[in-house]
């Protein structure tokens, strides 16, 4: 069965992909190889998982202000998430999503949900993100 | 100075700053005092491409600017493992910041250099621990600047006026009671780091307020207690009532509100936190480093009598890490022969995770830092092992991991 919840569209984009989801916030300097798109942090309930080519839903971004860094240098690579969904605004996504335009011309769209609607968000299943910040979340 | 007045990088820098108030909804930028950069750290080729853009186009910050750790050690990273290229890189990454006007200090513990901001201040600071420090401790006003937005800000002399810039969004939103926590736990060495990682676990990212501390902590107590809360958590603000300044009743703290959560601080809540802080289990170890944040001049100083007339063991490695400024003072005071005495190897500017610099065959490490601890697993791929200071300088002249845990057991 399909669900349509509505997020901010803190920087839009429309894309398409699987999810990856946690509760637990994530610091990506020590929690993200930017090499590999792996999750690092050991203590980390994602840890061992491959988030490149997925839709990274995390609550916030805890620790380090290098989260920036780390994603931005995951973009240049090519093993960062295709898209980021946190509950609030994070600063730290918005930030690396403005510069990755800026250096090298693409679009990592950055949604905020309504902590009551990031709650529904189940691990794997597709999503499809539209312009307007609207997702549609698919069958598993 | 969005239309170009003021040259090309001063555009993108206020580009991206606008656009990051529009995201946090702010309205207005404010005025700054003084920024400290972390972008510096080097994690790869699209940090050195965004920091060479902007040095090359000639410009200068606006506002006074320290900047946070190198990636790179000038002085010894030739005794290291640090790659050629690496350094190379590090170099060209260091010299693009340090073009712009901006003041050398290379380290995370900019509040204990002579560049401290003062009370009220309104700052634009990046590194997590140095954040958590200059809202809680000294009651400068600063959001969580992350890479890269912390030199826009320095370029411009501005920020967004939102988040903890303003009063109103100072105030605490949980309560932690410490009134459960004997008074001997608390006097503990390893305490403040070990309620910092559980304090940062517990409140997410919301502002704790911690109270019923017994005593008066010293500042590197509550330096640990910051840095280990910023790494477990997304703590760029905690009160402790009755010490730090915004916090002189609980009614302050919380700004006449209500918490929103209370949590009382167990023995066993604590244990817990102090268990998970290690990874690795057994008494081998390879290295033992303090200092992060950099060691500061008084942390040497107890450090010093703990280790004077002893020796590291032949198979122990042991490592200080700090500023370039507190290694001189270091130098002066006579301490840094004692620490060469007793087999002590120093890194200035820069530590183990801002630089690739240990060697494969260590696998264990062993610090008294929550930010060692909490990062050196996923960074360095290494196994850690946490204690106080008093029990890793005892484990490196063992030669193996000697906890003294009575209290932490009991």
């Amino acid at each position: 069965m399909e669900e349509l919840i509505y997020a901010r569209p803190v920087i839009p984009g429309e894309i398409k992909g699987r999810l990856l989801v946690s509760s637990e916030p994530l610091s990506f300097w020590g929690g993200y190889d930017q090499q590999s798109g792996e999750i690092i942090d050991r203590r980390h309930p994602l840890s061992g998982k491959i988030a490149a080519g997925r839709v990274l839903a995390l609550p916030f971004t805890r620790g380090s202000s290098t989260t920036t860094m780390v994603l931005l240098e995951a973009v240049r690579v090519g093993v960062a998430p295709v898209a980021l969904v946190s509950s609030g605004v994070d600063s730290c996504f918005a930030l690396a999503s403005i510069v990755a335009k800026l250096l090298y011309g693409c679009t990592l769209p950055v949604l905020a949900l309504q902590k009551v609607d990031f709650d529904v968000l189940a691990p794997d299943r597709w999503v499809s993100i539209k312009m307007d910040g609207s997702i549609v979340i698919g069958a598993h | 100075m969005l239309d170009g007045e003021h040259g090309a990088a001063k555009q993108m820098a206020m580009s991206i700053l606008t656009q990051m108030a529009e995201v946090q909804g702010a309205t207005k930028l404010l005025d700054i005092t003084q920024a400290h950069i972390d972008a510096t750290v080097y994690v790869g080729d699209a940090g050195l491409e965004f920091a060479e853009r902007m040095a090359g186009l000639c410009v200068k910050v606006a506002v006074p600017s320290t900047l946070n750790v190198s990636p790179l050690d000038e002085s010894h990273w030739r005794e290291w493992s640090v790659p050629p290229e690496w350094a190379s890189k590090a170099r060209r990454q260091m010299h693009a910041y340090q073009s712009m006007g901006t003041t050398p200090t290379w380290t995370c513990a900019p509040y204990q250099t002579m560049h401290r901001p003062s009370f009220g201040e309104q700052i634009a600071w990046g590194e997590s621990n140095a954040v958590s420090f200059a809202n809680s401790v000294i009651g400068a006003r600063t959001q969580l600047y992350a890479d890269m937005l912390d030199i826009c800000c320095a370029l411009t002399g501005r920020a967004p006026a939102t988040g903890l810039h303003l009063k109103e969004n100072r105030a605490g939103n949980i309560l932690l009671s410490l009134e459960s926590v004997p008074e001997e736990v608390q006097g503990e060495d390893s305490f403040f780091t070990v309620l910092g990682y559980l304090m940062g676990n517990l409140a997410g990212n919301r502002i704790p307020v911690v109270e019923g501390l017994i005593g008066s902590p010293h500042e590197d107590q509550l330096k640990a207690l910051a840095a280990s809360a910023a790494s477990s958590g997304a703590i760029a603000m905690f009160h402790v009532v009755g010490l730090t300044p915004e916090a002189s009743t609980r009614e302050a703290a919380f700004q006449g509100l209500r918490p929103e959560e209370r949590i009382d601080i167990t023995l066993s809540l604590l244990r817990r936190a102090r268990a998970e802080l290690s990874t690795a289990s057994g008494d081998h170890l390879d290295l033992v480093v303090l200092g992060s944040p950099h060691l500061s001049i008084s942390e040497i100083k107890r450090l010093i009598p703990l280790l004077q007339g002893k020796r590291t063991h032949p198979e122990v490695q042991f490592l200080v890490t700090t500023s370039r400024a507190v290694a001189r003072l270091a130098e002066e005071s006579g301490a840094m022969e004692i620490l060469r005495a007793f087999g002590a190897k120093v890194t200035v500017d820069t530590c183990i995770l801002t630089t690739p610099m240990l060697p494969e065959g260590i696998k264990v490490l062993m610090t008294n830092a929550g930010k060692f601890a909490y990062y050196a697993p996923g960074l360095l791929g290494r196994e850690v092992v946490f204690g106080g200071m008093e029990d890793c300088v005892r484990s490196a002249v063992n030669g193996r991991v000697v906890l003294e845990d009575r209290l932490w057991k009991s």
